[in-house]
């Protein structure tokens, strides 16, 4: 089994977003980065496949050169090697997949290609569906169950009251969301192997988003001033006439 | 001019996309595989045999555009919308807008961050791909569509060579989350997998759920499906009690649907004040047995 997982560099944004002045990110200067857990949980899975099966993982992303730490932190969960796209730009979603898709054309077929639902921060639910499309494959989105045998894949996905299923040949594209499994910690020795797997650093060109990012807003209703109901247990009574007049008690 | 707008049956969300694609110029016309109530000026029902295949919807979806040459499509912002939306737009080369709560002119807000961050972002197309945030749009009155239209698409093997071959029920007993009137939901402050049986307590007493933060799941104190944020479940409830959670935006993403926050936390400075209506300070596990005792005794029980 030969499988890729695409993987995005996103800020832990913690208690508040605040925006730079051109208000077009976030500011970043101390916070700490990570990836989807939607992807974290399609790394684990890929990982726990190819160690019941055998293969390789690879792990790619498209992002500037700290990306570089999310790939290591892919391959000490257990994924073989990574391909970093590098840009500081902006990229839309159409220009993300087509990259993507290139690097992916440039490398031996894969068996099955997995993404993140939907990326931690912009969200918009497409690459994965437009990779599969270039590349012909059949694509099921949101997985919160995998199975793999005799080349195919049995996906299950989380509706009201069930589970929808499918099965489809191999290869194939699937898009994955957190709950799919319970990712491991990285042991010390995993990260320090990490350290020593190849990372194949590939210049992109970007092109002109058709989706094109104006400005960032930070929402109303932060900063709401809460009811201070009381200190301890105490509050206990304030909270029960609380519930009665919301009528829930 | 005309607006395109894709509904599933028996979905608010779908109703709340054609408010949408109401507020946009254009006679509005709808898209429903099988049957489906929706206040549109024209539906047309497309008929595919068997079960949800995601590009058969699609495949119909891009013909009628197709025929019908709207400026803008709509879709809902749950799951089947955006896929369905997103394999329109791989098919047609377009760009798409997923989670949009605002259009003027060539110019949309759309969601981030699972909503706790907007973005104003300019769509170079001719044809415009959005789907509706969710909750953002009002819901008109459910009134029929003014004509029904037949539509039948040409589909090919590969439109329904993926589809639901089976659908099973799920484990969860009690109340859904999603559900729920009430959620107790807990974070890293509950400390342990045990520590959630006060929760327990005070959410049957309410008839309420037990929910979570992503540390709790992360540690393995409770499955993911009790996960409230980002990327667990997002619940609309008239209370939620939020205990020994930060408040974290990921976190604040699933929960902001709540009509009423109740924040028990011992740090007075936690963000989660700043998202609650009602803040209890100190340690929980002293006061949310204390809450059930005292509801206990309200009851005359
Ligand atoms: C500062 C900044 C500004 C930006 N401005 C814009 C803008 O103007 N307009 C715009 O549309 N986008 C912009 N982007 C890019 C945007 O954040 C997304 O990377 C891009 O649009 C892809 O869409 P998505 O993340 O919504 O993809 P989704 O379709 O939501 O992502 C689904 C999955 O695709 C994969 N994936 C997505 N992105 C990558 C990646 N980079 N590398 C590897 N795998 C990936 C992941 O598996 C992810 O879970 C900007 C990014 C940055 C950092
Ligand atoms: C892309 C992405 C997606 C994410 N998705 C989600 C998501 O879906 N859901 C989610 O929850 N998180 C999500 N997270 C994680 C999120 O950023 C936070 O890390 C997480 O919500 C923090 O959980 P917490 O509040 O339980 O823990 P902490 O932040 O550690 O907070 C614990 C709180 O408990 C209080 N406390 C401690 N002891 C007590 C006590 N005895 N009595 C009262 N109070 C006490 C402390 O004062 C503190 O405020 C996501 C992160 C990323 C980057």
């Amino acid at each position: 089994m030969r499988i890729l997982v695409a993987v995005k560099r996103v800020p832990i944004t913690g208690g508040k977003m605040v925006l730079s002045e051109d208000a077009q990110s976030i500011q970043t200067r101390h916070l700490g980065f990570t990836i989807s857990p939607h992807e974290e949980c399609g790394v684990e899975e890929a990982v726990r496949i190819v160690e019941a099966q055998g293969g390789e993982v690879v792990v790619i992303t498209l992002g500037p050169a700290e990306a570089e730490d999310q790939l290591r932190e892919c391959m000490a969960l257990g994924a073989d090697r990574a391909i970093h796209l590098v840009s500081d730009e902006e990229w839309d979603a159409q220009a993300t997949a087509s990259a993507l898709l290139d690097a992916i054309r440039s490398e031996e077929p894969f068996d099955l290609i997995v993404f993140g639902n939907e990326s931690a921060d912009a969200g918009n639910y497409q690459v994965g569906i437009r990779i599969a499309y270039a590349l012909g494959l059949p694509v099921v989105t949101g997985l919160k169950g995998l199975t793999v045998a005799d080349g195919r894949a049995r996906c299950e996905q989380e509706v009201a009251g069930g589970r929808d299923v499918y099965d489809v040949p191999l290869p194939a594209v699937v898009t994955v969301k957190e709950g799919l499994n319970l990712p491991r910690y990285p042991s010390v020795p995993a990260k320090l192997r990490a350290n020593r797997k190849p990372v194949d650093a590939r210049p992109v060109e970007r092109a002109a988003p058709k989706l094109e990012k104006l400005r960032l807003v930070v929402p109303e209703g932060q900063g709401k001033q809460a009811e201070i109901l009381g200190h301890g247990p105490d509050a206990a009574p304030a909270v029960v006439e609380v519930m009665q007049k919301l009528g829930v008690a | 001019m005309t607006v395109l707008v894709f509904v599933e049956p028996d979905d608010e969300l779908s109703l709340q996309a054609v408010t949408l694609a109401r507020s946009l110029d254009g006679e509005v016309h709808g898209l429903s595989i099988g049957p489906a109530q929706a206040p549109v000026d024209v539906l047309h029902v497309a008929e595919i045999e068997g079960t949800y295949a995601p590009a058969a919807s699609a495949a119909a979806l891009v013909q009628l555009i197709e025929q019908l040459a709207p400026t803008a499509v709509v879709a809902p912002g749950s799951d089947r919308g955006n896929e369905v939306l997103a394999h329109a737009a791989a098919r047609l080369d377009l760009p798409m807008a997923a989670n949009v709560t605002d259009v003027r002119g060539d110019d949309v807000t759309r969601q981030r961050w699972g909503g706790t961050l907007l973005e104003e972002a300019r769509v170079h197309a001719e044809l415009k791909l959005l789907s509706a945030a969710p909750f953002a749009f009002p819901v008109g009155s459910a009134s029929a569509p003014g004509r029904v239209e037949t539509f039948v698409p040409d589909l090919t093997g590969a439109d329904t060579a993926v589809r639901v071959v089976e659908t099973v029920g799920a484990s969860t007993g009690g109340v859904a989350l999603a559900d729920a009137k009430v959620v107790v939901s807990g974070g890293r402050g509950v400390g342990s997998s045990e520590g959630f049986a006060i929760l327990e307590e005070l959410a049957a007493l309410l008839e309420g759920a037990v929910g979570c933060s992503r540390v709790v799941t992360s540690a393995g104190w409770r499955p993911h499906t009790d996960q409230v944020g980002q990327t667990g479940t997002k619940v609309s409830p008239d209370l939620y009690i939020a205990c020994g959670i930060s408040g974290a935006t990921q976190h604040i993403a699933g929960c902001k649907g709540a009509k009423k926050l109740l924040a028990i936390n011992d740090d007075p400075e936690a963000t989660i004040f700043s998202h609650a209506d009602y803040a209890v300070i100190g340690n929980l596990h002293e006061i949310v047995p204390a809450i059930t005792a005292e509801l206990r005794k309200a009851r005359g029980g």
